[in-house]
């Protein structure tokens, strides 16, 4: 059903991006101006910089910062949310906390993160984490909150280890929870990491995209930017669609 | 052998008071047998289950399981269970859910003759939202045994089942369970059923619960037919034990 559903959706995909292109192409046609650049000089200027392996190097960095904050994030924030979801107390206690941190801005803990821990890899990292640990928290305790008690008095009576207990009771609950906080999750943090880099890297393509902003060169900027959406395109498509799949093929077809 | 000697158990209600569930229980299962619960509805029947299988831990008295103490959470014998709601993990296949309760000593345990006997060969890959109500409960069933449980706590295992379905359950039950030495001990609200395949009956009394009767059926259990089964409660009734009122 679903295959079918977006097999019949690619063509019109396909127009709409033609469509926009055309768009562009005709507005930058028109306007001249070294400001907006055609479609044509910015896949020149991706090729000139994937000529000089600046792209690879510096779509790779982000990439990799992108990854690592990404994991933090979900560890760190999957586990408080579990905690606050399967206890009251900790949950009252701590929900100004989570209110306070889901409300400070990324650019205050990104600045704060580089005076207090320098300019390091650990603070860039952990400043972006932190940014996403809040939305992870708040997500994955409604999981918490909705675990059914009767699985998990099914593993104490047939005494499933703690190990086992998580695996296969715990986790496949949380899936749909986790699921959503990496979807929400990825975009935005390879947002705030491209920040991260601009104030304080030397790599990667938000110091690539400062650079090329100092230089006034939208062609290269357009280059870095649309590379990194296209990567995150085939990580959602080649990595996280299937792995939800896979996630879900318990679930009856209907659901 | 199960023995239970419960003084009291209290519940916390949701309004601040205190109800007392269970007052004065005791019974004692011999080893190999199966016993039946039966009485009135609310009276605690599943409240002594769950404090057998550790899950209720508020109430004082000793539970023993082959002379050891229980404690929540540990026992000495090998204890499972068939719930009342089939509790199978809906993201993990039929075979796959029985082998997750087997210990890890038994993990190499060849599952065909129990899956073949309960009529589960051809849905060891299923999922349980592919299986009827039916089926689930015999995958319920096979977990349970699987174990190779020194105590075997049912639930009403048979609950919203269609007649027909609910009594082909029974006899795989009873199948099952005469090739496989543990003592049981079954909580129903359906006399009949309790007759057909129980050595021993007890009858509780409404909240606080206690055994008021227990009646001793006699007979093998493969010679349990429908008229057998009506003169047993026939019996049962008119010796005021059990009254189907409602």
């Amino acid at each position: 059903m679903r295959g079918h559903a977006a097999g019949s959706k690619a063509p019109v995909w396909i127009l709409s991006i033609i469509g926009l292109l055309v768009l562009w192409a005709v507005v930058a046609w028109y306007a001249q101006t070294r400001a907006l650049p055609t479609p044509l000089q910015v896949l020149s200027a991706i090729y000139v910089e994937y000529q000089s392996g600046d792209l690879f190097f510096h779509t790779a960095a982000t990439l990799a910062r992108v990854a690592a904050a990404f994991v933090v994030a979900m560890v760190i924030g999957s586990a408080i949310g579990v905690a606050l979801g399967r206890s009251q107390v900790l949950d009252h206690f701590f929900d100004p906390w989570v209110i306070l941190f889901l409300n400070i801005p990324a650019l205050v803990i990104i600045v704060l993160s580089y005076i207090w821990f320098g300019l390091s890899e650990a603070a860039a990292v952990g400043a972006v984490a932190l940014n996403k640990i809040p939305n992870v928290v708040v997500t994955v305790r409604e999981g918490a909150k909705a675990i059914e008690p009767g699985y998990s008095e099914m593993a104490a009576v047939f005494r499933f280890s703690r190990w086992k207990t998580l695996c296969h009771v715990i986790l496949p609950q949380l899936q749909p929870y986790i699921a959503a906080a990496t979807r929400s999750g990825i975009a935005l943090i390879w947002k705030i990491v491209l920040v991260v880099e601009l104030l304080g890297r030397s790599n990667g393509v938000g110091f690539q995209i400062h650079l090329y902003f100092q230089l006034f060169d939208v062609a290269t900027i357009l280059a870095y930017t649309l590379t990194f959406v296209l990567v995150m395109l085939l990580v959602e498509f080649l990595l996280l669609q299937p792995l939800e799949k896979r996630s879900r093929r318990w679930r009856p077809a209907h659901a | 052998m199960l023995e239970v000697d419960i003084k009291s158990m209290l519940f916390q209600s949701s309004d601040g008071g205190t109800l007392e569930a269970l007052r004065d229980l005791k019974f004692r299962c011999e080893s190999n047998s199966f016993t039946s619960i039966v009485g009135p509805s609310g009276c605690g029947k599943t409240t002594t289950l769950r404090c057998i299988l550790g899950l209720e831990s508020g109430y004082q008295g000793a539970i023993t399981v082959s002379g050891q103490a229980l404690m929540s959470g540990s026992t000495g014998g090998k204890v499972s269970a068939v719930f009342q709601e089939p509790l199978i993990l809906p993201w993990r296949t039929v075979e796959k859910n029985v082998r997750l309760a087997m210990s890890s000593s038994d993990s190499s345990d060849d599952l065909d003759e129990l899956f073949s006997e309960l009529g589960l060969m051809d849905h060891r890959d299923f999922y349980p939202a592919e299986l009827s109500l039916g089926l689930a409960r015999r995958v319920g069933l096979a977990r349970a045994f699987a174990v190779k449980p020194e105590l075997l706590i049912l639930d009403e295992p048979f609950v919203s089942l269609d007649d027909e379905t609910a009594g082909r359950l029974r006899q795989l039950l009873r199948q099952v369970w005469s090739a496989r030495a543990c003592t049981a001990l079954m909580v129903t609200h359906n006399l009949r059923e309790a007759i057909e395949l129980s050595d021993r009956i007890l009858f509780y009394s409404s909240a606080p619960s206690r055994v008021v009767a227990q009646f001793d059926v006699t007979g093998a259990r493969e010679h349990r037919d429908r008229a057998f089964i009506d003169a047993v409660r026939d019996e049962i009734e008119a010796a005021g034990l059990y009254h189907r009122s409602r």
